[in-house]
């Protein structure tokens, strides 16, 4: 029968099991995953099983390494996933979580969108690191991607997205999300990818803003394709900031909606 | 006449335009997503688009942190 070991197919006896297929491939292998599942129990293999071996602390070659990546993914997720094309409009606390999920995640291309740089204040919540102050959002996060998964594709444009350039800015992308911080830029994202990309997905947030429960952020949707996350109320104001905690549940939130989607699931 | 807006049931004694209803919330029309019975309004619209008898609207209100 056909299995895959380590992405490669290969033709075992029947009757084999799991840690006899380890012992005769990959004796040293700490780590036994099948279809997804790291076990420690032995099984009898079935026809068409995807094996992953992995010692622990080894760095695989080229070939093997984006596949033992997405080793613990549910099986097919991962091909469905490297075919989308996700946009970010925005890398604040939002946008530069969703970035570093959906990296990890797999989605085959991901564009990344902002006009700012890097500065100490955004470091309590948004995925960049000291050495990076001064440096453009964009090619920081990039950087950060790439030491990820190298194995998507990252395209970048700084710009501050407006009414006017963000069709052409945003034009192709199976998933689009509003990842801005003011609250009329967030309405006019949205106002115009519904006017100009009516059958995508778009993916907003709203009242992600203080330390309230967690619980408080909902998925609000609109017509068929467009979801915002939030509590749509508690917007960052004096007194009420916005902090890694609760941002990136609101993030992950968004990241999560984008793979469902490209997975067919909403 | 009666409309619902975002799932409540609101008497108006005259038909408004979705940017003088907007307006009654008192809300800035820069910040909102609107819905009019599952079909979005473009903001270029907000002033000519009259409200009738049982219509159904959804302001959604963005508010600013990300």
């Amino acid at each position: 029968m056909e299995i895959t070991v380590n992405e490669k197919k290969m033709v075992i006896d029947n009757f084999t099991t799991l840690f006899e297929l380890r012992d005769q491939i990959k004796p040293d292998a700490d780590v036994v995953i099948i279809n997804g599942y790291q076990t420690d129990t032995d099984i009898k293999l079935q026809e068409g099983d995807k094996i992953s071996l992995i010692r622990k602390g080894e760095i695989p070659d080229k070939s093997e390494i984006k596949y033992l990546m997405m080793a613990r993914h549910t099986p097919g997720v991962h091909d469905k996933l490297q075919k989308g094309f996700v946009a970010i409009a925005g890398l604040g606390g939002l946008g530069s979580n969703v970035a570093v999920s959906l990296a990890r995640m797999g989605i085959g291309t991901i564009k990344l969108i902002d006009f700012d740089i890097v500065e100490p204040s955004n470091l309590n919540r948004q995925q960049y690191f000291i050495h990076q102050i001064g440096k453009s959002k964009t090619e920081a996060l990039k950087d950060t991607l790439l030491n990820i998964n190298p194995y998507n594709t990252y395209l970048t444009e700084n710009i501050y997205i407006t009414a006017e350039n963000a069709k052409k800015t945003l034009k192709g992308y199976d998933v689009i999300i509003e990842a801005f911080d003011k609250a009329k830029n967030k309405a006019m994202l949205i106002n115009e990818c519904l006017k100009h990309f009516p059958g995508k997905c778009i993916i907003g947030a709203s009242g992600v803003a203080g330390v309230f429960d967690t619980e408080s952020l909902k998925i609000h949707k609109i017509g068929k394709n467009t979801y915002i996350v939030g509590d749509m109320v508690n917007e960052a104001r004096p007194g009420c900031g916005l902090m890694a905690t609760r941002v990136a549940v609101a993030a992950n939130m968004q990241a999560h909606l984008a793979v469902r989607y490209l997975l067919g699931e909403i | 006449m009666k409309i619902v807006v975002n799932g409540e049931n609101h008497i108006l004694e005259e038909s408004l335009t979705i940017r003088e209803l907007i307006g009654k919330f008192g809300i800035n029309t820069e910040t909102v997503v609107v819905e009019l019975n599952k079909q979005i309004v473009a903001k270029e619209n907000f002033g000519s688009t009259k409200l009738n008898d049982s219509d159904k609207v959804e302001i959604v209100h963005f508010v600013g942190g990300g």
